[in-house]
């Protein structure tokens, strides 16, 4: 009930927030119309909308983490939560309370982004909703990071580690804009690390129908959402004892 | 009967050494105030008389438990405004006061009236329906405090309330404390030597972390031997640096 409460209020945070909606929403729904446009006119594989629908959908979730680690920045800066802390909210209240709103809000995102797509040609099958539902483990992995980043830095490094760095490393090492293998070398391997290019890849793969493939791009991807809400728990459990 | 009473309470920091050994005690329904520049160690001592920091060593017994020992009893008891506004900015104020109401556990019929109550005492009928963000210090420190309320605290910790405020705003702030006062035991840290003596009971001057004098503000003028409390203060804070 408390945690429930809580929760309402961070969703209504991060809901009232114009500036939110624009880079949230507006930023890939602009990405997609004028990707598509361009690709009307010069034609590239990786920009077919089939392609493209799922890497932004992807990308769009940076903003994600952003979001998630302002809203907990703020409210450690503004002293809500030393506030909060002195109310009978338990460590497991916060943390669910922060990470569980923005569930929806992700998928949310993810639907419109599919939506948007479907006047621009998008093939239109049962397979978005496998797409969709594809992205509860990658949206946990970005609000998982964003709780992490949150704790540990002040809205200002938010704004520059999670809004600058975060959204350029997810779009670099995605595949989303160029391919990957073009680069080759340490940068494909450093990427292939990384969880960003199995999301993209296993969107991609789920929205195709290719299940298969999909399962083989999941499992990095647990691991590093899984890794990732161990860490932001322990530095939010941290932060909380050091207020 | 004491609300607050406090035996060698230390808190470290490293090298720095923020409360160095309080020994302070708190009637219930006094509103005390610890008065001392920047850096004294006022905000340091709310924070662990509220629960916030854990004394590095020491006794601190508030509204009768142990702030280490038994900080849920603790919590109980108390409502915190800290320093900073701590308000959620784009939330409305009857919004915010309704997020206190429900982590509380409140009914919808006592969140309404308990909303109702507090909109009267602190005036804020005509800004219930606007963004906390959008208001200005002075009624963010009254909702702030109004929040600070909702659990009908014993004992009510007010950091710096009237910190930034202009001259009337902060006038206002003193009338809506003023109504509280005898109500419930209130601790507020400041640096206005007016306020503490306009508002407090008793008050308590610190400087590099420890209690230098304490009682009201006619003893402390008269220990000191000054007319006006202003010089009382500086000469109390002098007289330990030689």
């Amino acid at each position: 009930m408390r945690m429930r409460i809580f929760a309402k209020r961070c969703a209504k945070e991060i809901l009232r927030d114009p500036i939110n909606l624009a880079f949230g929403l507006g930023f890939p729904l602009i990405l997609l119309a004028l990707l598509s446009c361009l690709q009307a006119n010069i034609p590239v594989p990786l920009f077919e909308i089939d392609t493209l629908t799922p890497g932004i959908t992807v990308f769009g979730l940076s903003f994600i983490t952003l979001f998630s680690a302002t809203l907990i920045a703020r409210d450690r800066e503004s002293a809500l939560l030393q506030r909060l802390y002195t109310t009978p909210l338990t460590s497991l209240d916060f943390i669910l309370g922060y990470m569980l709103p923005m569930l929806p809000i992700a998928l949310g995102q993810t639907v419109i982004c599919y939506l948007f797509a479907i006047p621009f040609g998008l093939t239109c099958s049962v397979h978005i909703v496998y797409a969709v539902l594809g992205m509860i483990p990658v949206a946990v992995f970005n609000i998982a990071l964003g709780l992490l980043c949150g704790s540990i830095f002040g809205v200002k490094q938010v704004g520059g580690i999670c809004g600058a760095m975060l959204t350029n490393l997810s779009a670099w090492l995605s595949g989303v804009w160029f391919d990957l293998k073009l680069v080759g070398g340490l940068f494909e391997k450093m990427a292939n690390a990384l969880p960003f290019v199995h999301a993209a890849e296993m969107e991609k793969a789920l929205f195709g129908g290719n299940l298969l493939d999909a399962a083989a791009h999941l499992l990095p991807i647990l691991a590093y959402s899984v890794l990732v809400t161990a860490g932001a728990v322990c530095c939010f459990l941290r932060q909380m004892k050091k207020q | 009967m004491q609300a607050i009473q406090t035996k060698g309470l230390v808190r470290r920091y490293r090298n720095v050494t923020a409360v160095d050994g309080l020994d302070l005690e708190v009637r219930q329904g006094d509103l005390f105030a610890l008065l001392g520049v920047n850096g004294a160690g006022k905000t340091t001592a709310i924070r662990m008389l509220s629960c916030l920091t854990v004394p590095t060593a020491g006794e601190a017994i508030v509204g009768g438990y142990s702030v280490v020992r038994e900080p849920d009893r603790v919590k109980a008891q108390i409502g915190v405004s800290p320093q900073e506004t701590a308000l959620a900015p784009n939330l409305t104020v009857k919004e915010n006061l309704e997020l206190i109401c429900g982590v509380y556990g409140f009914s919808k019929e006592k969140t309404k009236g308990k909303i109702r109550e507090l909109a009267g005492v602190f005036g804020l009928e005509s800004v219930l329906k606007r963004k906390a963000g959008k208001l200005s210090g002075g009624w963010q420190r009254r909702v702030s405090i109004a929040m600070a309320l909702i659990c009908e605290p014993k004992i009510l910790f007010l950091d710096e309330p009237t910190l930034g405020l202009d001259v009337l705003a902060r006038y206002e702030l003193w009338e809506v404390i003023g109504r509280l006062k005898g109500k419930i035991t209130i601790i507020l840290t400041t640096h206005y030597m007016e306020e503490a003596e306009a508002l407090s009971d008793r008050i308590g001057i610190m400087k590099n972390g420890r209690l230098l004098a304490e009682g009201t503000a006619e003893e402390l003028k008269l220990r000191a031997g000054a007319e006006d409390f202003e010089k009382a203060f500086v000469t109390i804070i002098k007289e330990r640096d030689v």
